[in-house]
């Protein structure tokens, strides 16, 4: 069954220069294997698209429950270059929590 | 244990924020950040119009405000008001809360060192990109090292109401009166890791309270009185995190874990002056109402080098918006967006970029955005950057006459023309910790 991941998780977003990073956390810290096993690097990479022009990179913490992706040139230059509304990636944990996983 | 509260997650958080942390609970130590990375740079610049200024202009206020109900309740605050200018900022403090004890942390200042550093071979490059920082000498604003808690906690050693410094870390602040209060020595890589994490939980202010807080959100209680983190500390490096009884907001795990993982790169090797820090290792529980426990935390030696935190003058830019409304606004702002840029080009004007969004579709989202169908108003916004200005303050001009020789329905129009702004850059850099001193001043 495919579901959302905002269903089975929240998360929060920040930014350090031209890379964002997003943390996702299981609601339910038994959940967190089928986190760890579904968002991969790969499939966050592919749900951003254009969105992400650099490398996706993952990190573990299984005792919060937790994945901190980095996402690597993903805010237009970053800081004060990047011309976007959202130039500090605030909003792409609530993008990242669209992405539809099997569980 | 000691209470250690954080009233300030940058410079613009909400003003009444400190005073009623003093006002509403027993807390030791307020702290407060200020700084930005490009607050620097900003700073800087009024330093160099008026010596007198170069530091968080809203602390001296603040101070005066709180000055009586913190000598009465004995109440130390530490803050990284000083930015540029620590000497005048604690001067002006004197001024305007004259019973206040005041102690300054020197040092983190490089802006006058940069030649020397270059001229020993210090190449500091560019964390992001390696090149060196000699391609962009000449365009310098500002240059700081960030310093870390053991200064400050010299500085609280002193006996002052007030500690304020430059350019130290935001963890420092919280982890200072840790290391003044228990004596944890340098290389106490467990503790220094707690308090630095404890720090990192707090920097942002109500984000750990319940603000930006995605889990139930519409449930958060009265964040218009929202409360702000206090840590309560104790000696063995462990501690909780609360708020004021009575207080907006909510403290649990899911507010502490959402904070943890803010503005996080490699959680096992979190890197400050001070320690490395694991955030692998930490532990949460929820201790009763409003109340996190916070165990188990690990951590490693720092690191040899400090990092520099270097502005520089890289350009300009403008972001210019219209508003087109519905049936087809979408279709509309698109081909306002086209008729734009080939008048720019028919100009024969250059950008290192031309971006646009359309705001109420795809802005923040991109191509993650939930599909709508013909939206009743967009806003275009077409933003644009170089390194000439006069490129930039054409592009100004091109939005408005969209209005009378465009699609049709463009409005919201009425502030005028978009201002051209300075954009100030920050280049992250590294330099050998022996080469940054500091040193303590007690201002009477």
């Amino acid at each position: 069954m495919r579901v959302p991941l905002s269903r089975l998780a929240h998360a929060r977003s920040g930014d350090k220069g031209d890379t964002a990073n997003v943390g996702i956390i299981a609601f339910d810290e038994k959940d967190y294997p089928l986190l760890a096993r579904e968002v991969t690097a790969d499939r966050v990479k592919e749900h951003f698209g254009e969105l992400v022009k650099g490398k996706v990179e993952r990190y573990e913490l299984p005792n919060l429950g937790a994945l901190n992706f980095l996402l690597h040139e993903a805010l237009g230059g970053g800081g004060t270059l990047s011309l976007r509304v959202d130039a500090q990636g605030k909003t792409l944990s609530a993008a990242l929590l669209r992405m539809e996983i099997e569980a | 244990m000691i209470r250690i509260a954080n009233g300030q997650g940058f410079w613009g958080d909400w003003l009444e924020a400190p005073v009623r942390l003093i006002e509403q609970g027993p807390i030791d130590y307020l702290i407060l950040d200020y700084l930005a990375e490009v607050t620097m740079s900003i700073l800087q610049k009024q330093k160099a119009a008026d010596p007198k200024l170069g530091y968080a202009r809203d602390f001296p206020p603040l101070m005066a405000r709180i000055a009586k109900l913190q000598k009465e309740r004995n109440v130390k605050v530490i803050a990284n008001a000083g930015g540029v200018n620590p000497v005048a900022c604690a001067e002006e403090v004197r001024r305007v809360a004259p019973a206040l004890k005041v102690a300054i942390v020197l040092g983190d200042d490089v802006f006058g060192r940069i030649d020397d550093f270059l001229g020993d071979g210090l190449a500091m490059r560019n964390m992001d990109t390696g090149a060196p920082l000699i391609t962009i000498r000449d365009r310098i604003l500002s240059a700081n090292a960030y310093i870390g808690a053991f200064p400050l906690a010299e500085a609280l050693a002193t006996g002052a109401d007030v500690v304020i410094a430059g350019r130290c870390t935001d963890t420092a602040l919280a982890l200072a009166p840790m290391i003044h209060r228990y004596g944890w020595k340098p290389d106490d890589w467990n503790l220094l890791a707690a308090g630095t994490i404890a720090g990192h939980i707090v920097e942002c202010g109500a984000q750990c309270t319940g603000g930006n807080c995605q889990v139930d959100w519409q449930s958060i209680p009265d964040l218009a009185n929202v409360g702000y983190p206090i840590i309560e500390a104790e000696p063995d490096g462990v501690f909780s995190i609360t708020k004021h009884p009575g207080t907006g907001g909510r403290v649990t795990v899911d507010t502490i874990k959402e904070q943890l993982l803010y503005e996080l790169g490699d959680p096992k090797n979190y890197i400050t002056p001070d320690c490395t820090a694991d955030f692998t290792t930490i532990h949460l529980v929820d201790a009763g109402p409003d109340r996190v426990r916070v165990t188990g935390i690990q951590g490693g030696p720092r690191t040899e080098s400090l990092k520099l935190s270097i502005s520089y003058s890289y350009g300009w830019k403008a972001i210019g918006t219209l508003v087109y409304t519905a049936p087809q606004a979408l279709e509309k702002a698109r081909a306002a967006d086209q008729i734009v840029r080939r008048r720019l080009l028919q100009l024969g004007l250059a950008f290192d970029e031309i971006y646009t969004e359309f705001f109420g579709v795809n802005a923040c989202h991109g191509p993650v955005a939930v599909p709508v169908d013909d939206p009743p108003e967009i806003q275009l916004r077409i933003g644009v950057r170089g390194q000439e200005k006069k490129p930039i303050d054409r592009f100004t001009r091109e939005l408005i006459p969209l209005v009378l020789n465009g699609p049709p329905t463009a409005t919201g129009f009425g502030e005028g023309r978009p201002p051209v702004r300075e954009v100030v850059a920050f280049w992250p850099a590294l330099i050998p910790r022996d080469r940054i001193q500091t040193t303590v001043e007690v201002v009477e």
